[in-house]
């Protein structure tokens, strides 16, 4: 598949604070992240990688602080940059199938020519012949490579990935290792929280170790990268 | 402008999932059902008792019934967090409500028209020669329902005790909606028939002013 033609876009994150009633999930977050880079979060439960990532999505807006996207053809117009976003849950619905999910969604989105884009994608995520069934009927990793299936619908510049490999098997793990390895080196901007090393991680191109709500590490190289990673002191 | 292509897809999509299931529905029409033959049977009522308070209970079952109906409207794009993907997906998050409201609408619709024979021969009311002044009644109270239930259910299901929550809101919300339509279904149902255009009057406004705050803030009652 050759991905369209887009924008590079980058995320400005300034001094950004999200409170739930008494709890400060993220403490002041300033981050840059450039075009087409792709950074991999690491940090405990509760540490503030999803929420930073519904913010990003726009899903969930700040208590303070900013966030602003960064594009040479749409500079100032945040909202027509629509992020592709893979959650925790699987963001489809158990009643429609796996092809009814895709097309709705496709639908929304205003793809052009969806039944041939929700084909294409059966096709890579390996569900072509399961495009009738019931969602509902799906196991957790099939459920995962639909959620995933969505998030590229539209082909994004940007993609968040809220713990992606959940449910995958090691040879789901590994296509979606492919998969973001392609929507990488394609330029898009990709923004993912994971637990540990795997052959994802290993695609980021920056670490960033969020603890309590802030940034405590933040790099691009070697051995601090790891370390980030696997909680261990670089 | 894609609000109403995105309304038009989200409602095939609520539609699909309904008849698929037929959850609400039925759950519906059998509440309305056990209500209006539980009434009958306990009161027993003759023709001109049942002129007098029929409507009333009619509309109070239907309102009942209402609250049922509209609970899972979005308790159910919790479940896989498919609301966040919805909001993801459109460019206008009113597109959600739109669809939502009207296939409340055509369910609390259908399930009334379904019950009214029903009704009619239980209680002795002549509802032929007024058929058409009702189902303006009808569809007038049911978007007025459809249209502040769907923004309640937006509220409620994302508070505790979100079970209890829909009906405390929404019974007290819906009392002018209760009694204007009782009023016109009274006067349509009286040995004179006549149109009691105060109350359909106000239905429509009711309807008008619920879906245009609904338009300017519904994007809020969406939000974490």
């Amino acid at each position: 598949m050759t991905p369209p033609p887009f924008s590079p876009v980058g995320l400005r994150f300034q001094n950004i604070d999200k409170r739930y009633g008494g709890l400060l999930a993220l403490r002041g977050v300033s981050l840059v992240v450039a075009p087409g880079e792709c950074v991999v979060f690491a940090g405990r439960n509760g540490s503030g990688k999803t929420t930073l990532l519904r913010i990003a999505a726009r899903l969930v807006r700040p208590s303070r602080g900013t966030l602003s996207f960064s594009s040479e053809s749409q500079a100032g117009d945040a909202r027509s940059i629509r992020p592709g976003f893979v959650a925790h849950a699987t963001m489809v619905y158990d009643e429609l199938t796996a092809e009814e999910n895709l097309l709705l969604f496709a639908r929304l989105q205003e793809v052009e020519q969806p039944e041939n884009r929700v084909e294409t994608l059966l096709n890579e995520v390996g569900l072509s012949d399961r495009r009738a069934s019931l969602v509902r009927t799906f196991s957790r990793g099939m459920r995962q490579r639909v959620a995933i299936a969505r998030a590229l619908l539209h082909e994004p510049s940007v993609l968040l990935l809220d713990e992606p490999a959940t449910g995958l098997d090691p040879q789901g793990v590994t296509w979606l290792a492919e998969a973001i390895r392609r929507l990488r080196d394609s330029g898009r901007t990709i923004l993912m929280s994971l637990h540990g090393e795997s052959d994802i991680s290993s695609l980021g191109t920056r670490a960033i170790r969020l603890d309590a709500g802030s940034i405590a590490a933040d790099t691009r190289t070697g051995a601090t990268f790891r370390s980030i990673l696997t909680f261990a002191d670089a | 402008m894609s609000l109403l292509p995105n309304a038009a897809v989200l409602l095939g999509k609520e539609l699909r999932t309904e008849f698929r299931s037929r959850e609400l529905l039925t759950t519906t029409v059998v509440f309305i059902l056990i209500v209006i033959v539980l009434f009958s049977f306990t009161f027993d009522p003759t023709s001109d008792e049942s002129r007098r308070f029929a409507p009333g209970l009619l509309w109070l079952a239907f309102l009942f019934a209402s609250s049922l109906m509209l609970q899972p409207c979005f308790l159910r794009e919790q479940h896989n967090d498919t609301l966040s993907a919805l909001r993801l997906s459109v460019s206008d998050p009113f597109a959600i409500f739109l669809a939502k409201l009207a296939a409340n609408t055509l369910f609390l619709l259908l399930t009334e028209l379904l019950l009214l024979p029903l009704f009619a021969v239980m209680y002795n009311v002549p509802v032929v020669p007024v058929l058409h002044w009702l189902v303006l009644v009808f569809f007038l109270a049911s978007l007025g329902i459809s249209i502040a239930g769907t923004a309640l259910s937006a509220i409620s299901a994302q508070a505790r005790m979100r079970e209890l929550l829909l009906p405390l809101l929404m019974l007290p919300l819906l009392t002018p909606i209760l009694v204007a339509s009782t009023e016109v279904t009274k006067s349509l149902f009286e040995r004179t028939p006549f149109v009691q255009w105060k109350g359909i009057g106000f239905l429509a406004v009711f309807d008008l002013v619920f879906l245009t705050a609904l338009w300017l803030f519904g994007e809020y009652l969406l939000e974490e």
